[in-house]
């Protein structure tokens, strides 16, 4: 028999090689006449151990990691693919005690299942939410929703099942599902890791939210920079539509729904959820007025709910389990889980998914096990270019959306950027406004102009040059954005620069000269 | 917002061959609702770059004017109206990979490529663009070169990149 073999094929496992690899385990088993079974998996989040290779055994899943080309043979002389004690064995990966810990809900089949396979989804529970839903009156979906208390994972926090009410609430027959997935905010991939590693589970949301809300047509708009997503993705919906879960009659419902992937086009503003409106439409990204709310009023003037992707790939859940079961999962008005990417300078970065209410602590030290260089952890960055610099002295902060309110940040989409003491803060106080200027969508001038004079305030600031004055006038140029912005690009921009002056404000000093 | 092209210099003329090329990618698409983004996707994917002599055959297709087509072209970050070189070096500027040495990065190349973002090498080999995070942040930092992402890039492996583009050394 032959034993069957994991690799996942997702951006972060194939940047460190995961394709190399997969070519020469093939090769190096051929070599030796062992027969294998290759099966490219999603990404079980482990990004520190990707590739990180599977072999399935009757105990469950033997890891490797992180696996290189040159490894491979003596991978194989240590008796690979049977179990064998190589220094990059793992052992039994449900068991370490990084996965173990989580509690995933969103991710319950990355890395496990072979994303496109059908049979791989339904076998792990894929569709129960689905069928539930087309047994369900519409109301009662939204009433799920409403009563799981899920709040929108792209941001800005909304509850969920009130977007939901308001677009089943109109009388109007074209009504849209938008999926927002153009995941721009640095240090965030886990929209990416689903279209990758479970795609078909985007789509059951969809559809149920297509249920719920009385639309017919979804459109998924993901950002040019994910080539990988795309691809796989584009595959899972042609295989959706001629399995009958897309398409004029779902599931032979007579109900109809189908998805149209559309693609970005490098700017950052386009994930706000107007400016994606206007992006689809084929227009410049241009941030709209509300109201009227795209729930009222949204894409091509219908009724649209636009939601982040993690929100509805939340929804199957939650209808197979219940929403009480999923709101008793979380902390505070934080209910559920919420899937947490661990990045930057950290030893043991990826995807950890867990309800509401952990610390950044534990998240930094327990999960991250501190910085990949070794040196202390100087600041953090949650939420995103928007999100605020974080010291050590607010590292005991839950992983809660009015936790991070409270201390002026945000939790945003679940992003965390870690920077080790050699991190300088003024350069990152500069990059947050120059970053502001390179993506503003122009429209309002505290943004568009403000953050132009931010970066050269900044660099004045950083050459010691009028210190005192250059402050106040960074402090009320912020004011100004803040309180001027139409959207939150401009308006939370001042985040991060004001958070590294209040915290950082040594690194703000006048300097000796080099 | 976008920096101004630099050399949007009036453009040649579409040959027959080309215009034909073009009626195919814009002629099935047309109908479709917000058909312009993924009109212009599939002129650069077929074309490099967005041929500024084919505004007045999508404006016409689309019901829209040429200034609207213009206008949507400079406001995307991924649109380009000349030519790139014979290779495309995107680097992640964004904060995972600067906690990651991004910017030292950075500074390798301009120092070895002698040129900025949005610029092409004089011998037309490398074209270099800044990109705001690829989705790789826990394996920082992070380039994508032709459409390939690379992780855990150290300034050895950034040079073997360009080595493998026939970058001088
Ligand atoms: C500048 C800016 C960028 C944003 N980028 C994203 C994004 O990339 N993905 C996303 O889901 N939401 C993004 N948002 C939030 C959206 O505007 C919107 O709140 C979200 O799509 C609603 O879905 P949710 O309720 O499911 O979170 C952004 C907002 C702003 C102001
Ligand atoms: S704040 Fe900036 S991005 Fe937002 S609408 Fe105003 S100019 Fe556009
Ligand atoms: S910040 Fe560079 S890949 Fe995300």
């Amino acid at each position: 028999m032959s034993v069957r073999v994991y690799v996942p094929r997702d951006t972060s496992a194939l940047a460190c090689g995961a394709d190399e690899v997969a070519a020469a385990i093939n090769a190096e088993a051929s070599r030796r006449g062992i027969t294998i079974e290759l099966v490219r998996n999603g990404s079980r989040g482990l990004c520190w151990l990707e590739p990180l290779v599977e072999v399935e055994t009757t105990e469950g899943r033997i890891g490797f990691g992180p696996v290189s080309v040159d490894t491979v043979g003596e991978l194989f002389d240590a008796g690979f693919p049977n179990a064998n004690s190589h220094a990059l064995s793992l052992g039994l990966v449900e068991d370490l005690a990084w996965l173990k810990k989580q509690q995933r809900v969103c991710f319950s089949r990355n890395g496990i299942i072979d994303p496109i396979s059908l049979e791989d989804f339904e076998a792990h529970g894929g569709w129960q939410g689905a069928r539930r839903a087309l047994a369900m009156r519409p109301q009662d979906i939204v009433s799920a929703v409403t009563e799981s208390g899920l709040r929108g994972r792209g941001g800005a926090a909304f509850p969920c099942g009130i977007k939901w009410q308001t677009v089943h609430d109109q009388l109007v027959a074209q009504k849209f599902i938008v999926c927002n997935a153009d995941e721009g905010d640095s240090g965030t991939f886990s929209d990416r890791m689903i279209l990758e590693g479970d795609p078909y589970r985007l789509i059951e949301g969809m559809l149920i939210a297509g249920l719920a809300c009385g639309a017919n047509q979804g459109f998924v708009y993901l950002r040019s920079e994910y080539p990988l997503a795309r691809q796989i993705f584009v595959q899972a919906l042609e295989r959706a539509r001629e399995a009958g879960w897309l398409g004029t009659n779902v599931a032979d419902s007579g109900r109809a729904f189908d998805i149209d992937l559309r693609i970005g086009a490098g700017a950052y503003i386009c994930g706000e959820e107007t400016s994606l409106l206007e992006s689809l439409e084929g227009k410049r990204g241009q941030v709209r007025f509300k109201p009227p709310l795209p729930a009222i009023k949204g894409l091509f003037g219908q009724p649209t709910v636009i939601n982040n992707l993690i929100t509805l790939a939340s929804v199957p859940d939650i209808l197979v389990n219940g929403a009480e079961w999923y709101r008793d999962l979380g902390y505070g008005r934080s209910r559920g889980t919420l899937p947490i990417q661990l990045t930057g300078n950290i030893r043991c970065g990826g995807l950890v998914e867990l309800g509401f209410g952990v610390s950044l602590r534990e998240l930094l030290y327990d999960y991250g096990g501190g910085s990949a260089s070794g040196r202390p952890i100087r600041a953090v960055q949650v939420g995103g270019p928007l999100g605020a610099y974080l010291p050590e002295s607010q590292f005991d902060t839950l992983i809660d959306y009015e936790a991070f309110a409270a201390i002026d940040a945000m939790l945003g989409h679940g992003g965390i950027v870690v920077f080790d003491d050699t991190v300088d803060m003024t350069e990152q106080a500069r990059f947050a406004m120059e970053f502001c200027a390179i993506e503003s969508c122009g429209k309002c001038t505290p943004c568009r102009i403000g953050s132009r004079r931010g970066v050269e305030v900044i660099e004045r600031l950083r050459q010691g040059v009028d210190a005192a004055a250059n402050r106040a006038l960074l402090e009320s140029l912020c004011d100004t954005m803040q309180h001027g912005s139409l959207c939150a690009l401009g308006g939370l921009t001042p985040l991060p620069v004001k958070s590294a002056l209040a915290h950082f404000s040594e690194d703000f000093q006048p300097r000796p000269p080099a | 917002m976008k920096p101004v092209a630099k050399s949007s210099s009036a453009s040649n003329p579409l040959d027959a061959d080309m215009h034909l090329r073009l009626e195919g990618i814009i002629t099935p698409m047309a109908a479709m609702p917000g058909a312009l983004l993924p009109i212009l996707h599939a002129v650069q994917d077929a074309f490099g770059h967005v041929p500024p002599a084919c505004v007045p055959l999508i404006a016409n297709a689309l019901n829209l004017s040429r200034a609207e087509v213009h206008g949507v072209i400079s406001f995307y970050h991924d649109f380009r109206s000349t030519p790139p070189g014979r290779h495309v070096l995107k680097l992640c500027r964004a904060e995972a990979c600067q906690a990651r040495g991004a910017r030292e990065l950075e500074a390798q190349l301009v120092s070895r490529l002698g040129i900025g973002f949005h610029e092409t090498t004089a011998d037309g080999s490398i074209t270099l663009e800044p990109v705001y995070c690829l989705g790789n942040c826990a394996c920082a930092p992070t380039a994508m070169l032709d459409g390939t992402v690379h992780g855990r890039l150290s300034t050895e492996r950034m040079a073997s990149l360009l080595d493998s583009c026939g970058v001088k050394k």
